[in-house]
């Protein structure tokens, strides 16, 4: 063995899946897959006939995990067909299929399939969401899936590593989304070709529900993805998952010495609370920077907003409160394990209580496909990932971005506000 | 693989739901095409010839990983897609798809000027115009996939070799 060159955490997982001892930033290479995830917009119903007509099967159907999460549940003969195409395909391959269970990234970690070190890919666009537990996910479209499929491999450009250091703790009030809607309004959308590396004590104190939204919306950086070390929190989430890891964790670290491309540090307790007007998650500024801003429709929903913490926050804000008038609240859980504890905890309670309409676990509005679409001239303020022009439903309906905290004001205000004028007073 | 067309022009972070609409995501890609780039152009999809070339800004592409962004645009007779930067994903997609994807950081079009791109020499000539400008050469690995009509025809090529040794 030669000399070990410092390097980081997202490098050593590349060096590893690449058969290297060492990889450099630019250089093309091919990566073997420890898992593959798809679901039913861009999964069987795209790769079927592709495989088909390749006239071979996948790779290895232990590692491949199927999830429907965009058409459910059917609203249409479309939906319906997708669906039940999916199901099919899904069982004659032999691969893990999630069925109407709940939104794909947040499936894949319930269950215990991402592990740290691992390097896998996923037919969607958030599935950087994999790094909240120390492995290398990245997402794809349909045809590189099916090569992946067929090959078990995929090219790359090995990206370099960009380090977030978030020293201190975050207030009271903000989150994980407050953390990422504010690198997009400073950073913009364009960082193409990096890692995003979260770290710091705020970090280590983050759920890993909260790890994967900083991940997840690596996703809005532009970013090739994110990535939070492994520690004890994370170890933890897989026992609990039934998945114990049984590798060494001190492997899956960034070298004290690694080379960032950008180091980026920040006092976590001076972070406000971020909302990010339409039609760019990068439109985004402080809460209270927006004026007054009257709020049709509050959603909290996707895999980056309504996972139980996501639920549980927006309960701390509407315990005893009603969602104004001429406001609605809609909520859709991130899994219906979720939904189940949500109910089994009283949280769930607290929501419906305060008036909120409870929707199908899946991806729903946030990707345009479900309920709780807008009319022209509305205006919605979501715990979603995106806010692109006519992402959830018309073109001319207006899309703010903000934490569960932040929508859960919004809905109680009738407008957008700074959340901790709601938790600083008792209802 | 030169293609050669008239420029349509839009402006940085162009992105996949403005390409591809997730409320039309469930329809035929006839249907989906005829509305992409319609919030930002409603003329483009009907005014769109084959070989024509698309002009972005900035992280063209981003969001989404579904393919039907570059499919729409391919389905409309888009012959490439010129952009400062391309968002990962959408630069994958395209080139998995055969179409051509250049980085070009200085090109200087109009709506319906006369490009040409030559993405082997790295070379884009406004022919309205009269300049040239140099585009960023798809790496040599990528260039055997995007020449040879993308991914698809690439794992038949592959698959068909090991099947003979």
């Amino acid at each position: 063995m030669s000399a070990t060159v410092s390097a980081t955490l997202a490098e050593k997982i590349l060096a590893r899946a690449c058969g290297r001892e060492a990889v450099r930033a630019g250089e093309i290479l091919t990566a073997k897959l420890d898992l593959l995830m798809m679901h039913d917009s861009g999964g069987p119903r795209r790769v079927a006939s592709r495989l088909e007509k390749l006239g071979t099967t996948v790779w290895d159907p232990n590692k491949v995990v199927v999830v429907s999460d965009h058409f459910v549940p059917a609203v249409d003969m479309e939906s319906a067909d997708i669906l039940a195409l999916t199901r099919k395909w899904a069982q004659a391959q032999g691969v893990t299929h999630y069925d109407m269970l709940g939104i794909c990234h947040v499936v894949l970690q319930e269950h215990g399939h991402v592990q740290p070190g691992m390097f896998c890919v996923g037919g969607d666009s958030h599935s950087p969401s994999g790094g909240a537990f120390g492995a290398f996910m990245v997402g794809m479209g349909a045809t590189d899936i099916t090569g992946a499929l067929v090959t078990g491999e995929v090219w790359l450009r090995v990206p370099q590593t960009t380090r977030v250091q978030l020293d201190g703790m975050l207030a009271a009030g903000v989150s994980a989304k407050d953390v990422m809607l504010m690198l997009c309004g400073q950073y913009g959308m364009g960082n193409e070709g990096q890692v995003f590396e979260y770290g710091g004590s705020a970090v280590q104190a983050m759920p890993m529900h909260e790890r994967l939204t900083l991940c997840n919306m690596a996703a809005e950086l532009g970013a090739e993805t994110g990535i939070v070390e492994p520690d004890a929190t994370t170890l933890a989430a897989l026992e609990q998952a039934g998945k114990p890891f049984h590798g060494d964790l001190a492997q899956w670290r960034s070298d004290a010495n690694a080379n960032y491309l950008h180091h980026y540090r920040y006092d976590a307790a001076q972070i406000a609370p971020h909302v990010a007007a339409p039609h760019s998650p990068a439109n985004s500024r402080p809460v209270d920077e927006h004026g007054k801003v009257h709020i049709d429709q509050a959603y909290i929903g996707a895999c980056t907003g309504a996972k139980l913490t996501d639920l549980r926050m927006a309960a701390e804000v509407l315990k005893g409160r009603k969602v104004a008038k001429g406001t609605r609240l809609l909520i859709a859980p991130a899994s219906v394990a979720m939904t189940a504890q949500a109910a089994a905890e009283g949280t769930l309670a607290t929501l419906t209580a305060a008036g909120a309409i409870l929707l199908p676990s899946g991806c729903g509005a946030c990707a345009g496909m479900g309920a709780g679409m807008l009319s022209s001239g509305e205006v919605c303020m979501s715990t979603t990932a995106r806010n692109f022009k006519g992402r959830m439903g018309s073109a001319e309906a207006q899309v703010y971005l903000g934490s569960p905290y932040s929508v859960a004001a919004a809905a109680v205000k009738g407008e957008i506000c700074d959340p901790r004028e709601l938790l600083g007073e008792s209802a | 693989m030169n293609v050669r067309g008239k420029a349509f022009v839009f402006g940085d972070r162009i992105d996949t739901d403005v390409l591809a609409p997730g409320p039309y995501m469930r329809e035929p890609m006839s249907v989906l095409a005829s509305h992409c780039l319609e919030a930002v152009d409603p003329a483009f999809a009907s005014e769109v010839q084959r070989g024509d070339i698309v002009v972005g800004g900035e992280s063209f592409g981003i969001g989404s990983s579904r393919e039907q962004a570059v499919q729409a645009l391919a389905e409309l007779g888009v012959g490439a897609i010129i952009a400062k930067s391309f968002a990962r994903i959408f630069y994958r997609n395209a080139l998995n798809l055969g179409v051509p994807a250049l980085v070009c950081a200085d090109l200087e079009a109009s709506r319906g000027e006369e490009l040409e791109v030559r993405p082997v020499e790295g070379r884009i000539i406004n022919h309205s115009t009269g300049r040239e400008f140099s585009c960023e050469k798809i790496p040599t690995e990528l260039m055997e996939i995007v020449a040879g009509g993308g991914l698809m025809p690439w794992l038949e090529r592959k698959l068909a070799a090991e099947r003979r040794t």
